[in-house]
C-alpha cells in the first residue's frame, strides 16, 4: 500500500486477482499441424483449413500442449483431475475464424494450486484457481488514413494458450509484479513459455478492487488490460488502486468495467462497461470428447519435471555455500543459474567453496553490469562460463590481480576473446619476478627521499605513497601483497 | 440384360472385373441417365462430367495393367453437397457457400477415391442439411422420382432421388436427425445411418456436430454394406471417430435371422402414423416373423421428448458451427453496401442464409444464452440421456427394434413449408437414434397407394452388420427394393434377383 496516494489509504485493503495467458512453446498449433512459431513468418503463411476455420474441418488436440499445461499445473501445486473437457466460447470478431474459441469452462485440466512469493522478506501464498487450455486468436492490422482498412493475419490463430487464474489473494501492486515475475520464472524454467510480455507471449489482466480493512465482502472490481511489461503491471495496478481510493474517499462509487492501461499517460482508461457484458454462450465442444488423464500420464510428466527455482535456490545455498540472497538472484533466471553452474564446474580451483563464492560475485557483479550496459541476456554473453572460470583461475593463481581481472573481463567481453588471450595480447600480468620488483622498489626509495624521510620521522602513512609509486612504475603489474613487505624490509624500522 | 444404370454394385463389379464392361461405359450410362431424367428429378447441384470420365478412364487403364481393384472401383457414386471435395464447389445448397471450393477432400471422399469410386456429382440438400424435404435448398427443390409432385424427403433428398432414379448406383448422405433414413424411406432406397463415430466427419460441413453422421444410400443392403465398408473406420483427423475394428459387412449377410429378437416400440405406432404406412410396416414385421424372427413389443417411453430435445441441441450446435460464415474468409460476401464491420457481417449473413437456417441459428443462440442455458440446453441434454437409457434397456431384450422410418409417405411439394413444426414432426422416429448415437437403417418396406414406405431397423452401437443382415434377409423374400419408379418410365422389375 506504499503506492496509495492519499492519506486515507490505510483504511482500505487491496484485493487483486490476476488472469495470465501464456503462449506455449509447442512445435505446432493447438488443433492442427501448422507451426506455432509465427514470429518471423509472412502473414497468413502458417495457416491451414483447420486454423483458418474452413467448413467441415475438425480440431485434433496437440498432446504436447497438454503435457506443458500439466507441467505447469504440477509446478503450481495444482490438482489434475481424471478428466477434463473442452467448451466453445462464442463471440464474433474477424480475428476469430471459427466464430468461437475452443476453451475450457467448468472442467479445466487443473485447479487448486498455489505460488509462494517472497515479499520483502515475508512469505506470501497466492492461490491458483485453475490452469486451463485454450487457443489464441489471429491478429488484426489496422491501416489508418483516408481509405482506412483492416487486414487479418491468422498465423497466430490456434496457437496454444494456457490461462492461469489466481485467487484474489494479491494485496498490492508490487506483490502483483512479484507474482508475475515468479510465474514467468517458473514457466521459463519449465520450458513451456518464452515469458516475453513485450512480445505478447505472456499477457496479464488484473481484477482490482478495494474494501475497507476488516470487511469480508469484496468491493466492486475493475478489470485492467493492456499491460505489456512487468513494470506496467505494477504501475497500472498502483494507479488503479489510487484511483479507486480517490473515488471512494470522495463519496463516489466504483463501476464494474474494463479499463485499459495507457502506458504513455500512466493512467487507466474506461473501455467498456460490464453492464453490457458479452454473453459467451459456453457449451461443451462436440468435436472433442472429454480428455481422460490417466495417473500414469501425470506420473510420466512428474518424472520429466526440471528442477524449479525454489528448489534450485535452496540447493545453491546448500551445495555452494551461497547466501540466500545470492542464490535467489542467480536462480531467478534459469539461464543465469545454468551459466553460474557451468562456470563453477569449469574451474580448476582446489578451494571449491571459495571458487563458488567468487563465481557468484563475478556473475552477479561485473558480468551482470556488462550485460545490463549492453542490454544483453546472459545467453548472449560474449564471455562463456568457461571464460569466467578461466578468469577466476588466472586471479587465483596470482597471474593477474583482482583489479586486473575486471579489466580483463571487460576486454574479453568487448572482443569475444578468452581472458587468457586478452592477458597474453595486452601483456597484463602481475610481476612475479621478485628481482625486477626489488630493483623498482630500490629506484622508488632513491627517487623519493622526502617520503622516506617522513616515514622515518614516524609518518607511516607515507608507505602507502611509496607503494603507489611502485604500482605506477609497474603499471599495476606488481602484486600489492608483495610490494608492502619488500618496501618495509628495505626501509627498515621507522 | 438390364440397363447398365440399373445394375447393383456387386453385379457391376463382377462385369468390370471380368472386363465385360468398362468403367467409362458404366459412367457414360449413368451420365446419359442423368441427362434423361435430371430435368424432372433435379438431384444434382453439380455434375462432374469430364472429371468423372477421366477418373473412369484411369481406372480402366489400371485394370488393363492387371491391377486388382476393390468392389467399388469404377462404381459411379453421387455425393451430398455438404461433403467437401477438393477443387469442386461444395455449396451446402446455400447462397453463402455457392462459390466455395474446398482445398481438401472429406475423409470419406478421400477413401472413395482410394477405393476407385467414380464421383458423378454433388447432390442437392436442404440448406446446411436443415430440413426434411430438400425444399430448403437455396437453389431448387429436388423431386421424388416416385411422384414428381412430391418431395424426396430430406435433407439428403438429392442423394436419395439420384439413387432411386438410377442417376447414381450408390450415394452418400448425412444424417443428423434422419436426413439419410427419411429420404431413404420416401424414395424406396436402402439408407443407413451408422453409429456416431463409425465414419469420420472430417470434411462434412458441420450442422450439429454431436449428431451428424455420414451414411450410404443404395438399392440393396449388399450395396450399402460395400459402401459402408469403404468409408468406415477411425480417422486421426476426427477425434470423435472411434478406433474400433471394422467388421466385414458383406460377409455378415447370411440371410439367416432365425431367433433374432425383434422389438416393436409401442411409441412408434401412435396417432400421426398414416394407416397405409402402419399397414405396410405391420406386414413387414409379419414377414420377419415368418423368417424365424421372434417379435415382441417393447417401450421407448421418452420418444415423445426426442423432437423437443433435438430442436434445442441441434440448433445450439449449429448456432456456433455456422458462425464462421461471415463473408471475410471465403464464400458469399455482400460488398459495398456496409457501413462498418458489424453491418457487413450482418448483411452478408442476412442475404447468405435462408429462412430455416436463420430460424435455427436464432433458436440455438437463444437456447444457449445466459439465463436460458439451464432451462433449455441442459434439460435437452438430460432428455438425451433418458432416450439413450430407453434404448439401452430395450436392447437388453431385443437384438433390433423395428418400426416406420417416417410417419408418412412422401408429401406434396409445398405441403409443409408454411408450418416448420409439422415438418419437424416428420423426424419423430429418426431423431432418437441420433440422440442416442446408435445405428439405424431404412429399407424398402412396402408401398402405400403407390408410394414407398420405409421400414426402420435400429440396433445397438456398432451393430451395423446386424442391421444389414436383417435388411438383406428381408430383401431375399420381398421385391420392394427391386421396383423402379414408373414416374420416370423406367423398366419395371428389370433388375435381376440375386
Amino acid at each position: 500500500m506504499a503506492t496509495a496516494p492519499t492519506s486515507t489509504s490505510v483504511e482500505y485493503e487491496v484485493v487483486i486477482g490476476l488472469e495470465v495467458h501464456s503462449q506455449l512453446l509447442t512445435t505446432s498449433k493447438m488443433f492442427c499441424r501448422c507451426p506455432a512459431d509465427y514470429a518471423n513468418a509472412e502473414p497468413n503463411t502458417h495457416i491451414c483449413p483447420v486454423c483458418s476455420g474452413y467448413p467441415g474441418v475438425l480440431p485434433v488436440i496437440n498432446e504436447q500442449a497438454i503435457d506443458y499445461i500439466m507441467m505447469t499445473a504440477l509446478a503450481l501445486n495444482c490438482e489434475i483431475p481424471d478428466f477434463c473437457k473442452f467448451d466453445r466460447k462464442n463471440y464474433g470478431y474477424p480475428d476469430l475464424p471459427k466464430g468461437y474459441q475452443i476453451s475450457q469452462y467448468d472442467r479445466p485440466i487443473s485447479r487448486n494450486g498455489y505460488i509462494l512469493l517472497d515479499v520483502n522478506g515475508e512469505e506470501r501464498r497466492i492461490g491458483i484457481t485453475r490452469v486451463h487450455m485454450e487457443e489464441d486468436t489471429g491478429r488484426l492490422v489496422h491501416r489508418e488514413g483516408k481509405n482506412s482498412y483492416t487486414l487479418v493475419d491468422l498465423n497466430r490463430a490456434g496457437v496454444p494458450l494456457m490461462e492461469i487464474v489466481s485467487e484474489p489473494d494479491i494485496r498490492g501492486a508490487e506483490e502483483a509484479r512479484l507474482y508475475m515475475e515468479k510465474l514467468r520464472t517458473i514457466l521459463v524454467y519449465l520450458g513451456v513459455s518464452s515469458g516475453k510480455m513485450e512480445e505478447g507471449a505472456l499477457r496479464c489482466d488484473a481484477n482490482v478492487s478495494i474494501r475497507p480493512r476488516g470487511q469480508q465482502e469484496f468491493g466492486v472490481k475493475t478489470e485492467i488490460k493492456n499491460m505489456n511489461s512487468f513494470r506496467s503491471v505494477e504501475r497500472a495496478i498502483s494507479y488503479e488502486i489510487g484511483r479507486q481510493i480517490e473515488v471512494l474517499s470522495s463519496g463516489g462509487v466504483i463501476h464494474q468495467e474494463t479499463r485499459g492501461w495507457d502506458e504513455d499517460r500512466g493512467v487507466t482508461v474506461s473501455q467498456r462497461s460490464k453492464e453490457y457484458a458479452d454473453d459467451y454462450r459456453y457449451f461443451p465442444e462436440p468435436d472433442l470428447p472429454p480428455l481422460v488423464i490417466s495417473r500414469e500420464w501425470v506420473e510420466r510428466i512428474r518424472a520429466q519435471m526440471p528442477e524449479l527455482p525454489d528448489a534450485k535456490s535452496k540447493r545453491f545455498v546448500e551445495q555452494y555455500g551461497l547466501s540466500a540472497r545470492d542464490a535467489g538472484q542467480l536462480t531467478a533466471e534459469k539461464a543465469l543459474a545454468d551459466y553460474y553452474e557451468a562456470a563453477v564446474a569449469a574451474g580448476t580451483s582446489a578451494d571449491t567453496a571459495a571458487r563458488a563464492k567468487a563465481a557468484a560475485n563475478w556473475t552477479l557483479g561485473d558480468l551482470r553490469r556488462l550485460l545490463n550496459a549492453g542490454s544483453l541476456d546472459i545467453t548472449e554473453s560474449r564471455v562463456a562460463p568457461q571464460g569466467l572460470a578461466e578468469l577466476l583461475d588466472l586471479i587465483e593463481s596470482g597471474k593477474i590481480s583482482g583489479k586486473q581481472g575486471k579489466e580483463v573481463l571487460e576486454k574479453a567481453f568487448a572482443s569475444g576473446d578468452t581472458p587468457a588471450a586478452v592477458v597474453e595480447r595486452e601483456g597484463i600480468a602481475q610481476m612475479s619476478d621478485s628481482g625486477e620488483l626489488e630493483r623498482i622498489v630500490d629506484e622508488v626509495i632513491a627517487d623519493n627521499p622526502k617520503a622516506v624521510e617522513d616515514y622515518h620521522a614516524g609518518k607511516t602513512a607515507s608507505v602507502q605513497f611509496l607503494v603507489g609509486q611502485v604500482m605506477k612504475r609497474t603499471r599495476g603489474r606488481a602484486r600489492p601483497d608483495m610490494v608492502s613487505p619488500l618496501l618495509l624490509g628495505k626501509l627498515g624500522a621507522p | 440384360m438390364p440397363e447398365l444404370w440399373q445394375l447393383s454394385v456387386s453385379e457391376a463389379a463382377d462385369l468390370l472385373r471380368r472386363r465385360e464392361i468398362s468403367a467409362v461405359e458404366l459412367t457414360r450410362a449413368h451420365q446419359e441417365r442423368i441427362a434423361q431424367v435430371e430435368g424432372n428429378v433435379r438431384a444434382f447441384v453439380t455434375t462432374l462430367d469430364d472429371q468423372a470420365l477421366r477418373d473412369a478412364e484411369r481406372l480402366d487403364q489400371r485394370r488393363s495393367e492387371g491391377e486388382q481393384l476393390g468392389p467399388l472401383a469404377g462404381i459411379p457414386i453421387a455425393i451430398k453437397d455438404n461433403l467437401c471435395t477438393r477443387g469442386v464447389t461444395t455449396t451446402c445448397s446455400s447462397r453463402i457457400l455457392e462459390h466455395f471450393t474446398p482445398p481438401y477432400d472429406a475423409t470419406v471422399v478421400a477413401r472413395l477415391h482410394e477405393a476407385g469410386a467414380v464421383i458423378l456429382g454433388k447432390t442437392n440438400l436442404d440448406e446446411f442439411a436443415m430440413g426434411s424435404s430438400t425444399e430448403n435448398s437455396a437453389f431448387f427443390p429436388t423431386r421424388n422420382p416416385w411422384d414428381l409432385g412430391r418431395v424426396p424427403g430430406g435433407s439428403s433428398g438429392g442423394s436419395a432421388s439420384a439413387v432411386a432414379a438410377g442417376e447414381a448406383m450408390v450415394a452418400l448422405g448425412s444424417d443428423t436427425g434422419g436426413s439419410v433414413r427419411q429420404p431413404g424411406a420416401l424414395t424406396n432406397t436402402v439408407a443407413l445411418k451408422p453409429t456416431y463415430g463409425r465414419v469420420s466427419r472430417f470434411g462434412l460441413v458441420a450442422f450439429a456436430s454431436s449428431l451428424d453422421q455420414i451414411g450410404p444410400f443404395a438399392r440393396s443392403a449388399r450395396d450399402a454394406a460395400l459402401l459402408l465398408q469403404a468409408i468406415a473406420g477411425h480417422d486421426p483427423f476426427d477425434s470423435t471417430s472411434v478406433d474400433a475394428p471394422v467388421p466385414d459387412y458383406a460377409a455378415a449377410l447370411s440371410g439367416d435371422i432365425k431367433g433374432l429378437r425383434v422389438g416393436v416400440p409401442a411409441e412408434y405406432f401412435v396417432e400421426g402414423v398414416e394407416p397405409g404406412v402402419r399397414q405396410a410396416v405391420e406386414e413387414a414385421i409379419e414377414t420377419l416373423k415368418a423368417q424365424g424372427a421372434e417379435v415382441g413389443e417393447c417401450s421407448l417411453p421418452h420418444t415423445r421428448y426426442g423432437v423437443a430435445a433435438y430442436y434445442i441441441i441441434a440448433p445450439a450446435e449449429c448456432s456456433a458451427n455456422l458462425a464462421r460464415y461471415d463473408g471475410v474468409k471465403y464464400g458469399f460476401a455482400l460488398r459495398g453496401e456496409a457501413d462498418d464491420l458489424i453491418d457487413f457481417v450482418s448483411k452478408t449473413r442476412a442475404h447468405g442464409f435462408g429462412a430455416e437456417v436463420k430460424r435455427r441459428i436464432m433458436l440455438g443462440t437463444y437456447a444457449l444464452s445466459s439465463g436460458y442455458y439451464d432451462a433449455y440446453y441442459l434439460q435437452a441434454e438430460k432428455m438425451r440421456t433418458l432416450i439413450k437409457q430407453d434404448f439401452d434397456q430395450a436392447f437388453e431384450q431385443f437384438d433390433v427394434l423395428v418400426g416406420p422410418t417416417s410417419p408418412t409417405v412422401a408429401f406434396e411439394l409445398g405441403a409443409k413449408t408454411a408450418d416448420p413444426y409439422a415438418m419437424y414432426l416428420n423426424d419423430v422416429f429418426t431423431i432418437p437414434a441420433n440422440l442416442a448415437g446408435i445405428p439405424g437403417i431404412s429399407i424398402p418396406g412396402g408401398f402405400s397407394e403407390g408410394l414407398p414406405v420405409g421400414l426402420q431397423l435400429l440396433a445397438p452401437a456398432f451393430e451395423e452388420a446386424r442391421l444389414l443382415r436383417v435388411a438383406d434377409a428381408f430383401e431375399r423374400v420381398t421385391d420392394y427394393h427391386t421396383r423402379w419408379p414408373e414416374a420416370l418410365n423406367a423398366k419395371r422389375g428389370a433388375r435381376k434377383r440375386r
